[in-house]
């Protein structure tokens, strides 16, 4: 596995003077998930704070080929990139190997791109689909997404006085795109770039379709300091609350293991978004947050302990 | 940003096509509050902070460390709280922006 | 030049096959779906190079065609009606990444309710896509518009995706005698097709499909408004030199009997080969009847229009389609913006018949003509064929 400064040395796929927020996390993970690609790459992303930021005409951040079609398609878009590469090398009118990575929120993953995700995983294109997921529409201001934890405060399913914020548990993508049998499925974090490096370099190194569910934290929309972003994605996986694992060929593994788990609000207190599950009335809905992240963890480690 | 005439739509380029990596003509210091500063001398050369930058603004040559871009840092401080450097011998600090 | 029987699936899907397109992505919908199969087989039996995507949806073949023309391929798809409508979202963004791609469409009703049969409401409604729109009257013509909307979509003052349209079941699943080209005519007929930009060449990254905003959207509208102004005259270069292969000869409109008519239908696709058989006959009567058959709608050649129709005292225009706004269909209210400068305007009326694949009998299409024989005590706005 590469290490950062030979990593360091790779030309960097996004420029400075995009327009996302001071100390977002997603540019991080589109630089890293790009840098471990040792041929050329090819980006498509969905509509989202991603390909609005850094594609403001006439300013794009993009230093690698980059192609926007629309919010719910980046990879049927990527699946049509990648048929046409294929045809070109067929017909002998290209040469040299690229790697497609489709991008997409988790509203444009979860949600709305959840079809064409399916579709082009099943039909088997040779593409790395890695979804930023900050659990919620960022972009047009913070609305619940099928990625939004329960008990998240959200624009459209916001806390209030009668009201904890989400009902309902996210679904859990990972596991569902595991279940679509992939050579390659990951769950990563930001934070702990050393293991998302090397997953995207697994991913790279295996043809066929692969998924990476990448946790982003969103200073905007989960609402904390910014300099605190890596910290926040870290404090994800030591509670396990995003616990980091792949499934590679059907053999599940935890990545990294979590000797002692910090309990989940070392994680939820640093954020507005879960700071009214702090205030009297909620003692149960927290005590039942941690036993479900408890409970997942366990499921998971007995599926494929580190 | 000097304001320049922008194209009208004959000269322009056909179909929503840009070159890439133009935003680095894109000035965003103005929306600095802090700034970090780096001392060579406490720096490991881990790269860390290269790694954390979500703005590419840390300057690395021939893989090593060797400052910031302030047309392009927004002065977010991850790069200073991420810095494994000891709390008396740190490599990088935020100082605030003169106004 | 052999000829087969074909039907107008058949003929779309063989002229797909001579082209062999580098992509083909698409979705099966009744009556367009042979196009897919028959393409899907001639992939599977190797007879074409094209990687051909069976996607999950149409939303998703529009998608993969976009993201495949984007890359620098020659692309196609095929579909109908809630095929075509799941993929509206996607067309806009074909046009404004001045894409080529070329869409077999064939015509049948938006649901609802849902019905599988002929209307032009599908196309209509996206007409104001930026897609080339060349309706096909039978067959044969199904299968020259597909080979010439290649030509005509690449051009470099184009660069505008266009659909070719069937009238389903009508042409799409009846057998007419087809005249082919051999497949190296078509493909020196076509040439190789040459993308400017490509995402895909990874030495001169571009950036496509970037978020303008109130200083430069306009400016790339503006742009494809220009483009569109371009196809009218490429469609008759390209015309000319098919002619000149095949015999046959294409244009934006076909008057039929139009010179001296003192009554006229306007019409679209399947209907005008009807409208012939009942104008001959009135003719043998001595009366004076004519058709303007429009191919290209988009396009609208309304300058066209205006100086063939302006002489004609009595017009009826058809709609296959029907807009509900309380003003005539889509060919109606263009029409007569078209006419509307023109010196000399003829008296026009509309009629909205054949929705969801109603039948178009001569004996309807006698009715109008008998109407236009007295038009002044005709309404505006009729329906042709539906029961009080
Ligand atoms: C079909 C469609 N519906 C809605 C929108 C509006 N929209 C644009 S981005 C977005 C949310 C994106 O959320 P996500 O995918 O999570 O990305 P994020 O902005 O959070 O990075 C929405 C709702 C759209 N562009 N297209
Ligand atoms: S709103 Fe959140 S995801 Fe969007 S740019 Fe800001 S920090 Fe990044
Ligand atoms: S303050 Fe933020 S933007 Fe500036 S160099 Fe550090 S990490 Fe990058
Ligand atoms: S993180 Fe600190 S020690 Fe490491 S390279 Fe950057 S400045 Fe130097
Ligand atoms: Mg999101």
């Amino acid at each position: 596995m590469a290490n950062l400064k030979e990593l360091s040395v790779r030309q960097d796929p996004l420029t400075g003077g995009h327009r996302a927020c001071a100390g977002c996390g997603f540019p991080q993970i589109v630089r890293m998930v790009l840098l471990s690609s040792k041929d050329p790459v090819v980006v498509i992303s969905a509509t989202g704070c991603l390909e609005v930021t850094t594609t403001i005409f006439p300013f794009s951040a993009w230093n690698v080929p980059f192609l926007h079609n629309a919010f719910e398609n980046s990879a049927a878009t990527a699946s049509g990139v990648e048929a046409a590469y294929n045809a070109f090398v067929r017909k002998n009118k290209i040469k040299g190997k690229i790697n497609f990575v489709a991008f997409g929120g988790d509203g444009g993953t979860y949600d709305i791109g959840f079809q064409s995700l399916s579709g082009a995983m099943e039909r088997g294109h040779d593409l790395l689909y890695v979804c930023y997921n900050n659990e919620a529409y960022m972009n047009t201001g913070v609305q619940r997404s099928g990625a939004t934890p329960r008990g998240a405060s959200t624009t459209t399913e916001p806390a209030g006085k009668v009201s904890s914020g989400k009902t309902r548990p996210r679904k859990d993508l990972t596991k569902i795109m595991a279940a679509h049998n992939l050579p390659y499925v990951a769950q990563a974090a930001g934070g702990y770039y050393m293991d998302l490096i090397k997953k995207a370099e697994k991913a790279f190194a295996t043809p066929g379709p692969k998924f990476i569910n990448v946790l982003q934290p969103c200073r905007l929309g989960w609402g904390y300091k910014p300099e605190l972003t890596m910290e926040i994605s870290r404090l994800a996986v030591q509670t396990c609350v995003w616990p980091l694992y792949e499934v590679e060929n059907g053999i599940w593994k935890v990545t990294m293991n979590v000797r002692e788990k910090k309990p989940i609000a070392e994680f939820l207190k640093l954020q507005d978004r879960f700071r009214h599950l702090f205030k009297p009335g909620n003692e149960q809905l927290l005590a039942d947050l941690q036993k479900e992240v408890d409970k997942n963890w366990e499921e998971l480690l007995k599926k494929g302990a580190p | 940003m000097s304001e320049e005439k922008k194209p009208g739509w004959k000269e322009l380029p056909e179909g929503d096509v840009l070159e890439a990596g133009t935003a680095a003509k894109f000035n965003v210091a103005g929306w600095r509050s802090e700034k970090p500063v780096w001392s060579k001398d406490n720096c490991i050369q881990c790269m860390i902070c290269w790694i954390v930058c979500p703005d590419s603004s840390v300057k690395v040559v021939d893989g090593k460390m060797t400052g910031f871009d302030y047309d392009h840092c927004k002065g977010c401080g991850i790069c200073s709280h991420e810095c494994p450097t000891k709390a008396d011998k740190r490599a990088i600090v935020m100082e605030q922006e003169k106004k | 030049m052999p000829a087969a029987a074909k039907t107008g699936n058949e003929a779309m899907a063989e002229a797909m096959r001579q082209i062999n397109p580098d992509v083909v992505a698409a979705y099966p919908i009744t009556p367009a779906t042979e196009i897919v199969m028959i393409f899907a087989q001639f992939a599977a039996d190797g007879l074409v190079g094209t990687e051909y995507i069976p996607v999950e949806s149409e939303h998703s073949a529009m998608s993969a065609c976009v993201g495949a023309a984007a890359a620098g391929a020659r692309v196609m798809t095929g579909t109908s009606s809630q095929g075509l409508a799941l993929m509206y979202e996607i067309l806009p963004i074909a046009t404004a990444l001045r894409l080529p791609i070329i869409m077999c469409e064939v015509n049948r009703a938006l649901s609802g309710p849902i019905n599988i049969h002929c209307d032009h409401s599908d196309t209509m409604a996206a007409r104001d896509f930026g897609w080339i729109q060349i309706f096909s009257e039978n067959a044969q013509e199904a299968y020259d518009n597909t080979l010439q909307a290649v030509r005509i979509s690449e051009h470099s003052k184009v660069k505008l995706p266009s659909m070719v349209t069937t009238d389903g079941f009508i042409i799409s699943h009846c057998m007419e005698r087809v005249e082919m080209l051999g497949d190296k005519e078509v493909q020196d007929f076509i040439g190789e097709k040459k993308a400017e930009v490509s995402l895909l060449d990874v030495t001169k990254p571009v950036t496509i499909g970037a978020l303008d905003l109130q200083d430069y959207y306009f400016e790339h509208r503006r742009q494809m408004a220009e483009a569109m102004k371009n196809v009218a005259p490429v469609i008759l270069e390209v015309a000319e030199e098919y002619s000149k292969l095949t015999g046959r000869k294409y244009d934006l409109i076909e008057e039929y009997k139009l010179a001296d008519a003192e009554i006229a239908i306007v019409a679209l696709g399947s209907t005008c080969g009807t409208a012939k058989v009942v104008i001959d006959e009135l003719r043998e009567k001595g009366i004076k009847a004519g058709m303007l058959k429009i191919r290209v709608f988009r396009p609208f050649p309304a300058e066209r229009i205006a100086a063939v129709l302006n002489k004609i005292p009595a017009i009826a225009v058809m709609d296959r389609s029907d807009s509900l706004n309380t003003q005539g269909g889509p060919v109606y209210t263009e029409t007569c913006a078209a006419l509307y400068n023109h010196p000399k305007r003829p008296k026009m009326i509309n009629y909205i018949y054949g929705l969801g694949g109603r039948d178009v009998t001569l004996d309807d299409l006698r009715s109008v003509f008998s109407d236009l024989q007295s038009i002044d005590k005709k309404p505006l706005f009729n329906y042709l064929g539906v029961r009080d």
